[in-house]
């Protein structure tokens, strides 16, 4: 196969090899609806490689074509169909297709026939590509450690070719660097929930929590660890309610008076469920109150809505809501 | 605060040359027929779609067609689930749905859907839930939406919900405001709403509203634009828009706009495209925004193409 990447970008129509190929333009209609002004470079090329997909040729130089076309225009779905097409004819190296797409992916990362193609010659190379391509991957998501792309082709690698022992110390590793990174946190849960060596949620559910709490601690204004606290209890709420580990975090958080809607929310959240404060929580509530006039409501759901409608005033119509039905459940 | 430049919107939607160079012309060849489908949507919304030549947009979209009854992004490409949706609701705008042969478009999308529900999106077998709402929309404008497997799509979907009530692209994939249309829409589509949990799906929904009044579409990220339309359609659909601040996201996307030359953006001054022109106008019209038509969330189709589908018949 060729090394070059693109072939420099030289006009194809002045290289030998395409001598014998008469070039096929877009047909575009009568009147485009969005008419296309086409770069160049970008149209003789796509005019060749029309010419080759017509007559369904299936060479070592379309192959360098599709190449070049991917390089000008990755996201164009013929042209990565028809490279499939080659590489099976020509019984191509996968290995080294593997390496021409991780290049790609490095300057381009957030294109689905990209990933759907690297799908499909990892399927190919079989079991013994997993630990490369998690390798790979994890060099793409160094640049952006939450693109969607990457992670989605991620899980898939995982549950088609395994590779979990280590994706947990990798999550870790991520949430060191960006603690915010809600991707990460998602596969946090992804191998909580699915890795064959771990014993699932609820034997892994006091490790996380105490991880969580960690980290809500640390920010409590990142939503990320409060979802994710809910979801360790998943289907299980008394758990949630009776766990002294959460209503301890919303106390903890309530007390520092900074940065508290997640923490109220939660708090909230475990009241409607049946919560039964000590007079700790109201009084660290009462607290937050100190510079509103208005006296705060006896019920401590209801303070909490108010303190948020306020707080909280974009999403002020949620809190009304959550109020409105506080005192429907009261009636 | 700033008004829609409906005029400028309208002649750029309508620019017959673009720069040269631009990346957008270059990257927009294949995939013109989703162009097609901002455009001229947007231009509906925007009460010009007379300025545009009826015939030629048709004929264009037939030459489109593949054999297999799906169609591709220009002439000459490879047909994808993606196009043929948007082939099909142009011809919707159109009121020219009778020009197709609907058995065989529907053929080909029932042909993609899997063992396990779900949908590829064409022979080469990429699975997503953003193919579940192609097929189900697109069956459902042509009105045979039972010649798929109802149930088990819906179960496909129903297996990406994840914690926090949104749901990802496959089981266990990231929420994300593009893939939560998808699915809730699809739902909506089926009358499958129920098993939404929506006030758990809706406080994640209302929480990617920012302070500039932009919504984002997975938490710390930026907000832009296109997600006025996927969060806010979403929210319209389970019925919880009513938890965002409205005043300020119409502000956010007025500050979006090119009043110049028309066009919108993603984010205040960034550069203009037909995609973000769209989603701008589309999230204004689901915001009552006066003098648009309005959009139906669950088909992106204005509420009046909808109603003559399904009522004039």
């Amino acid at each position: 196969m060729d090394s070059r990447e693109d072939d420099g970008g030289e006009p194809l129509s002045r290289m030998a090899e395409w001598r014998d190929v008469t070039p096929l333009p877009q047909d575009d209609g009568p009147h485009p609806v969005v008419p296309i002004a086409y770069k160049e470079e970008f149209r003789e090329t796509m005019d060749y490689f029309r010419a080759i997909y017509k007559a369904d040729e299936r060479s070592p130089r379309a192959l360098r074509l599709t190449r070049r076309a991917i390089h000008l225009n990755p996201g164009n779905y013929t042209v990565w169909h028809f490279r499939r097409l080659v590489l099976e004819a020509l019984n191509a190296d996968l290995d080294e297709e593997l390496d021409f797409l991780q290049r790609i992916a490095n300057s381009n990362s957030k294109n689905y026939q990209l990933w759907h193609h690297r799908r499909w010659v990892v399927e190919r190379l079989g079991a013994n590509a997993g630990a490369k391509e998690l390798n790979l991957i994890k060099k793409i998501l160094s640049l952006d450690a939450k693109n969607y792309h990457a992670w989605s082709h991620r899980q898939w690698v995982l549950q088609a070719l395994g590779g979990w022992e280590d994706e947990l110390d990798y999550c870790q590793q991520l949430l060191e660097e960006d603690i915010f990174n809600n991707s990460a946190w998602n596969q946090r849960y992804f191998v909580v929930t699915r890795s064959p060596f771990l014993g699932g949620l609820k034997a892994m559910r006091a490790s996380e929590v105490r991880y969580t709490v960690e980290a809500i601690l640390a920010n409590p204004n990142n939503e990320c660890p409060w979802r994710y606290l809910r979801g360790l209890y998943k289907d299980d709420i008394k758990a949630l309610v009776n766990d002294p580990e959460i209503s301890s975090v919303c106390l903890k958080v309530i007390n520092t008076k900074n940065n508290y809607v997640f923490a109220l929310k939660m708090l909230l959240d475990l009241l409607c469920h049946g919560f039964q404060p000590c007079h700790e929580f109201r009084d660290s509530v009462v607290a937050l109150r100190t510079s509103q006039p208005d006296p705060l409501d006896p019920d401590l759901s209801m303070a909490i809505c108010d303190i948020l409608e306020h707080v909280d005033s974009l999403r002020a119509s949620y809190w009304i809501w959550r109020k409105n039905k506080l005192s429907v459940a009261a009636v | 605060m700033a008004e829609l430049a409906v005029d400028k919107h309208v002649k750029y939607i309508l620019a017959v040359e673009k720069n040269k160079d631009s990346f957008e012309s270059v990257v927009m060849d294949h995939l013109r027929m989703n162009g097609a489908y901002w455009g001229l949507t947007a231009l509906d919304l925007l009460g010009k779609l007379d300025s545009v030549n009826v015939d030629e947009v048709i004929s264009w979209i037939l030459k489109c067609q593949h054999e297999s009854g799906g169609f591709s992004g220009n002439i000459g490409h490879d047909p994808h689930i993606l196009y043929t949706l948007s082939a099909v609701q142009v011809l919707a705008l159109f009121n020219k749905l009778d020009v197709l042969d609907i058995d065989k478009v529907a053929t080909y999308i029932t042909g993609l859907q899997n063992e396990d529900g779900s949908f590829s999106g064409d022979m080469w077998g990429e699975v997503d839930t953003r193919f579940s709402y192609i097929a189900i929309c697109c069956l459902s404008i042509l009105c045979c939406l039972d010649k798929i497997n109802v149930e088990k799509a819906v179960s496909y979907i129903l297996s990406c919900k994840n914690l926090d009530g949104g749901f990802g692209c496959t089981p266990g994939g990231e929420s994300h405001a593009g893939q939560i249309f998808c699915c809730v829409g699809a739902l909506a589509l089926t009358g499958s709403l129920h098993y939404v949990d929506k006030d758990l799906l809706g406080w994640w929904l209302c929480e990617r509203q920012v302070k500039s009044g932009g919504l984002n579409g997975r938490p710390e990220k930026l907000p832009d634009v296109c997600y006025s339309w996927w969060v806010l359609s979403s929210l319209i659909m389970i019925d919880r828009v009513h938890w965002i601040d409205k005043e300020k996201l119409v502000k956010f996307i007025l500050d979006c706009q090119d009043v110049e030359n028309g066009g919108i953006s993603d984010r205040p001054d960034d550069a203009v495209d037909v995609y973000h022109t769209y989603f701008g106008v589309a999230g204004l019209s689901l915001l009552n925004y006066p003098g648009l038509k309005a959009i139906d969330p669950a088909y992106a189709l204005p509420v009046d193409v909808v109603n003559r589908i399904f009522f004039s018949g």
